[in-house]
């Protein structure tokens, strides 16, 4: 569903991707791990074009996304991305960060789109905060409401870029049951993590990236307990 | 000349010109402000754009009327520009709002771009990655922000609008400052008129000091959760 053909990116002269291709299948959770600036995010916001892509290619459903001729906005509605920091708007209140972009772009009318943004909250655990404004909750809220904003637009694919890194210990576990939940109903689903365990319990496939290459791709209990490059077994070895 | 022997009398039989420039100064002040809010958002924009050959143009305006003194603009436009222009003079009027306009909007673009930009580009992303235009994503996420932040300098520059108003006394524009000019020639008495003068400006930038805290306290309403917790379903 997401192909990806020997994608570069550069920064000025700094060259972050060299050369990746992959490809992710329909109803696929794909985790991506790595150190840190190894590229995991470039590739990520590559995907919907967040970077500009300096070479190569990457079609979403057969179209593809650095074409001219594609309308990036509408690449976008089909892909959600949840951020490190949530970016939550925080001059709207919960129930209007989550209806704004149906009303924008879907033309819902505002009932239906409240209606559906009631039932992505209440799919979150956040029906009770809907009036509320993002500064009054709690990361782990904060980020769960940018989940159901993401999904309101009905994507195919969800991008979530170390969705748990920027909150509390504590608060963890209940993005990652989101999370895990989201993949259970079969949402296609690329995420870059640090939460081994979360990819190890749910990821079809984890991917190794390292200097702007991926190193080594496999089913979790491959990657994890009999890693064949040196270099996974050495990230592996620190973060274990 | 006895500091204790003022003749207030002699403002009252003049009392007609300092309403009348009372009024020049409003009314400069209010037209000034208004075209340069306009003015300052297009060029603020122009500012923030990636297009060249809109950041350009701005960015040359913006450093170009921040750059020279407001007393120097008001004579190249009412004395060389008006005239090359149009072939002819408009009077004070034209050439004062003109002035004011020009100069407030260098200082409400620069305003304007910095609120744009102190707002987190997570937020664009955010936006952009939702689906929204850029246009989209300027005018219901950043722009939306970025206004709060900007109303207090606003504020600031609609002050400073009307104390520099008074520059326009050099090309004899009919303003506060002017009436004082005119009766202190007349009397040679000089504290009476430019203390009126000076209380009728504090009276002026009085009331906007109030008007701009009756602003600010408004839109910082419209996030308290509070408020408009009443108006939705109370879930
Ligand atoms: N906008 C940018 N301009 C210049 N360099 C950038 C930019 N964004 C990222 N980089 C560089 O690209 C490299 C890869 O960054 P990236 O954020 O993709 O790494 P990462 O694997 O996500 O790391 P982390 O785990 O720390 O998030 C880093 O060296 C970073 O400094
Ligand atoms: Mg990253």
């Amino acid at each position: 569903m997401i192909k990806v053909e020997n994608l570069t990116k550069s920064f000025g002269q700094l060259e972050v991707l060299k050369g990746i291709s992959y490809e992710i299948q329909e109803k696929e959770v794909v985790c991506v791990i790595g150190p840190s600036g190894s590229g995991k995010s470039t590739f990520l916001r590559c995907i919907n074009l967040l970077e500009e892509i300096t070479d190569g290619a990457i079609y979403i459903e057969g179209v593809k996304v650095n074409d001219p001729k594609t309308d990036i906005n509408l690449i976008r509605t089909e892909v959600g991305m949840v951020f490190q920091q949530f970016n939550l708007f925080p001059h709207m209140t919960v129930l209007e960060n989550i209806t704004m972009a149906p009303m924008q772009i879907r033309k819902l009318s505002k009932n239906d789109a409240e209606k559906l943004a009631l039932e992505l909250l209440d799919k979150v655990g956040l029906k009770e905060k809907a009036y509320n404004y993002p500064e009054q909750l709690s990361g782990g809220q904060q980020q769960r409401v940018a989940i159901a904003r993401a999904l309101a637009m009905k994507p195919k694919v969800m991008l979530f870029d170390e969705p748990t890194s920027a909150l509390d210990p504590e608060m963890v576990k209940e993005v990652l049951d989101v999370m895990k939940q989201l993949a259970f109903e079969g949402m296609t689903m690329v995420v870059v993590t640090h939460e081994m365990g979360f990819a190890r319990e749910v990821a079809d496939r984890v991917v190794f990236m390292d200097g702007g290459y991926i190193v080594e791709q496999d089913k979790p209990e491959s990657i994890f307990d009999a890693p064949k490059n040196e270099r996974t077994k050495a990230f592996l070895g620190k973060v274990l | 000349m006895d500091i204790f022997d003022l003749r207030w009398d002699i403002i009252w039989n003049y009392r007609e010109l300092f309403l009348r420039g009372l009024w020049v100064t409003i009314v400069l002040t209010i037209c000034g402000y208004i075209g340069g809010i306009i003015l300052g958002v297009l060029l603020g924009l122009g500012e923030t754009s990636k297009k060249k050959w809109i950041y350009w143009p701005s960015k040359i305006y913006v450093d170009l009327f921040r750059g020279t003194p407001m007393l120097v603009q008001i004579l190249i436009i009412h004395l060389a520009f008006i005239p090359a222009v149009f072939g002819q003079s408009f009077g004070f009027m034209v050439s004062g709002i003109t002035a004011l306009i020009l100069n407030s909007a260098a200082y409400n673009a620069e305003i304007i771009r910095a609120g744009i930009q102190s707002i987190d580009k997570g937020q664009m992303e955010a936006a952009r990655s939702l689906g929204l235009t850029h246009n989209q994503a300027m005018r219901k996420i950043i722009l939306p922000q970025a206004f709060r932040r900007m109303i207090p300098p606003l504020g600031n520059e609609f002050i400073a609008l009307l104390k520099d108003s008074s520059l326009v006394t050099v090309i004899a524009a009919s303003d506060i400052l002017y009436a004082a000019k005119v009766v202190a020639g007349a009397y040679q008495r000089f504290w009476e008129p430019y203390l009126v003068a000076a209380f009728m400006y504090l009276v002026l930038t009085y009331l906007v000091t109030k008007l701009i805290a009756y602003v600010e306290k408004r839109f910082s309403n419209s996030y308290n959760p509070r408020r408009k917790q009443k108006g939705g379903l109370g879930i």
